[in-house]
């Protein structure tokens, strides 16, 4: 039985005229590694503002650690970690200055809680004394995830935390999570627009327009696609794409990456599909593939 | 507490790590301070002048030589005619001009008087009057020595008390004090408070358990510190380079500038708390505080000169109270018992400030 460490209910919060979140329910259980999914816009930070006690909801309550976010943000703001969207660092301090300062406000010292950061911060060891301004995406997002920690919360909120990253420290940093998940049963939110990372996820909600479209684990979300998924590589896709959303048996075509992505009104009519297609030219494969999370939020956004 | 000190150590480096910052901070008010005192000056020195001698007699002589020996004016130009004056004008190379008649002071036997000319050039008003009337008092004072004219029966005898000179620099070096104060404690603080918001690292800061007055007091104790260190080299430049007199209590000076601080950095806050970007607190302290203090204050501007409404808006420049303080205090010498109500005004305006900064602070974002 895993202890419910974020609750929330009916949450709504409006912006004047833009509704960002619309009434959202969610929990999310002790060390799990929650991923929230959905693009720009979809009101992902103003549900982590929320959360950490920045905004007050205009309807509905969450929940940490059974305290309030409206009444009891004090006791939370000592037991959360928040890594807000862009590394906010002071850039004219070192690694090290940094380092400290967090560890102050916090009432801490780095040494005290040097184990949990240990793997992450002897990366940025070789750089302690470098600005960090000065310092690469990876190691400004290696530090600011490291100032987060510093004080051993209970929850750590990382707001697309691998935004502008490279690939390589991207892998390097959901290694990290993965790490302080296993040694310290942190609770950890992250938000992402890459759903490519979702996967790596326990649990993720996909978000659009201040709706959750979905909670479920990584592989259950994929299951809930409801076609039959082809995949279709040509040499020209912009033009394939263009012909095949013309087609009356396509239901939908998107393009993946250097593919085509598209499912059928009906999944007997690929044969169809190859004649006209060879009928007018194109140079094509076709085959049958299994759906990902992103196959599944496309879906899940065209029935919205 | 240590959390408190590790904040005044940040801010403190920020300070000390910006170029731009410091060289407001320190390097604006010794230049400043130079250049109101040395270049900006209502005095009269050296006035350039040209003569036009028709008379070329010994009153005459003498007359130009009491004229150019009272250190108001160069002669730049012996004229030979009447169309020489405009030239002269025209090139700039003169600001008034003295036409003597022929004969002057020679008939005054028959007609009891004789009739100078001046022509000054009225681009510059202010320049113009006062040379005329600094020449006219020359004039007169040549008249009565000569025994040209009889003694009048009605003598002003003028003093100039506090100021026998009539040094501008006694009012700038109060002026450029206010300003500077203003601009670093204001200004400054409110930039400062914005920036975390720009950058977002006030964000972490609200997140974290850091009380919002340990925030404030934080970021306003540097610049408290920074401020007294101006306030000092400014009246230190004042005092050895400008002579300026300090009449009245040091402690008192002190404790009314720590005042003006405590002022200036309560209406920084207060920015602060409005403005969301660096951009906008710069903006809305440049615009809405120095502006409004350079102009209302009476630093250049006579209040009692200005138009009625201007006059009743410039009660609410916490920097013309200033002025007023600290002129009563460093020229007359007066102690507390004479500038209690500028004092009262300023702290109330401070607590107001302060009031207004605790209400609107937000513990959360909007």
């Amino acid at each position: 039985m895993h202890l419910q460490m974020i609750e929330i209910k009916n949450i709504s919060k409006s912006y004047s005229e833009i509704k960002a979140l619309d009434n959202i329910a969610l929990h999310i259980e002790e060390g799990k590694l929650f991923g929230l999914i959905g693009p720009d816009g979809a009101g992902k930070t103003t549900l982590f503002r929320i959360l950490t006690t920045l905004l007050i909801p205009d309807r509905g309550t969450a929940t940490l650690m059974n305290l309030d976010t409206v009444t009891d943000y004090k006791k939370i703001r000592r037991q959360i970690g928040y890594m807000p969207g862009r590394f906010s660092l002071y850039s004219d301090l070192s690694v090290q200055e940094n380092l400290e300062f967090f560890a102050q406000v916090f009432n801490t010292t780095i040494e005290s809680n040097f184990e949990m950061i240990r793997d992450i911060y002897v990366l940025l060891e070789p750089f302690k004394k470098r600005k960090a301004r000065d310092l690469s995406g990876g190691m400004k997002q290696k530090l600011a995830l490291c100032c987060a920690l510093i004080h051993k919360p209970k929850i750590l909120f990382l707001d697309e935390p691998t935004f502008g990253v490279d690939p390589v420290s991207r892998k390097e940093f959901w290694d990290n999570l993965k790490k302080l998940q296993k040694t310290d049963n942190i609770t950890t939110v992250v938000s992402t627009p890459y759903m490519d990372e979702a996967a790596l996820c326990d649990e993720v909600a996909l978000i659009q327009k201040g709706k959750i479209l979905a909670v479920d684990t990584p592989g259950n979300i994929s299951k809930k696609f409801s076609h039959k998924l082809f995949e279709v590589k040509t040499n020209n896709n912009y033009k394939t794409l263009l012909f095949l959303r013309k087609m009356d048996r396509i239901h939908s075509a998107f393009m993946f990456g250097n593919s085509i992505h598209l499912t059928l009104n009906n999944a007997n009519e690929v044969t169809g599909l190859t004649t006209e297609l060879t009928a007018n030219n194109f140079e094509f494969s076709i085959k049958n593939i299994e759906p990902n999370i992103e196959d599944t939020f496309m879906e899940l956004m065209q029935k919205e | 507490m240590r959390t408190f000190l590790a904040f005044i150590k940040k801010e403190f480096k920020h300070i000390f790590r910006d170029k731009r910052t410091l060289l407001i901070l320190f390097g604006m008010p010794i230049i400043q301070v130079l250049l109101f005192g040395f270049a900006i000056t209502t005095e009269i020195k050296d006035g350039k002048m040209a003569i036009l001698d028709l008379a070329k007699n010994r009153m005459s002589q003498q007359y130009i030589s009491k004229i150019t020996s009272s250190g108001y004016f160069i002669l730049k130009e012996n004229l030979k005619n009447y169309s020489e004056i405009e030239k002269s004008f025209k090139r700039g190379s003169i600001k008034i001009a003295l036409v003597i008649p022929e004969k002057f002071a020679e008939n005054l036997g028959n007609t009891n008087s004789s009739v100078v000319q001046v022509i000054a050039d009225a681009s510059d008003p202010n320049m113009a009057t006062m040379l005329t009337s600094y020449l006219s008092g020359i004039t007169n004072s040549f008249a009565i020595e000569k025994r040209l004219v009889p003694e009048v029966p009605i003598k002003i005898e003028s003093k100039m008390l506090y100021n026998p000179e009539n040094k501008s620099v006694f009012m700038f070096v109060p002026g450029v004090m206010t300003i500077i104060l203003m601009l670093v404690s204001a200004m400054m603080t409110s930039i400062t408070v914005a920036r975390e918001k720009e950058i977002g690292t006030m964000e972490i800061l609200l997140v974290s358990p850091l009380k919002p007055a340990i925030i404030i007091i934080g970021k306003v104790l540097p610049y408290l510190v920074l401020s007294l260190i101006n306030a000092f080299t400014i009246l230190m430049l004042g005092f050895l380079v400008f002579g300026m007199p300090m009449e009245g209590s040091r402690i008192l000076l002190f404790l009314e500038i720590l005042l003006f601080i405590v002022t200036s950095l309560s209406l920084g806050i207060l920015i602060s708390t409005i403005a969301q970007s660096q951009q906008t607190a710069m903006m809305m302290s440049l615009m809405g505080l120095m502006l409004p203090t350079i102009l209302l204050s009476g630093f250049i501007f006579p209040i009692e000169s200005m138009p009625r409404i201007l006059q009743i808006l410039s009660n609410v420049i916490p920097a013309k109270w200033f002025i007023i303080i600290i002129k009563s205090i460093m020229l007359k010498g007066v102690g507390i018992r004479v500038v209690w109500k500028e004092t009262l005004i300023l702290a109330g305006t401070s607590l107001l400030f302060i009031l207004m900064t605790i209400k609107k602070f937000k513990i959360r974002m909007e």
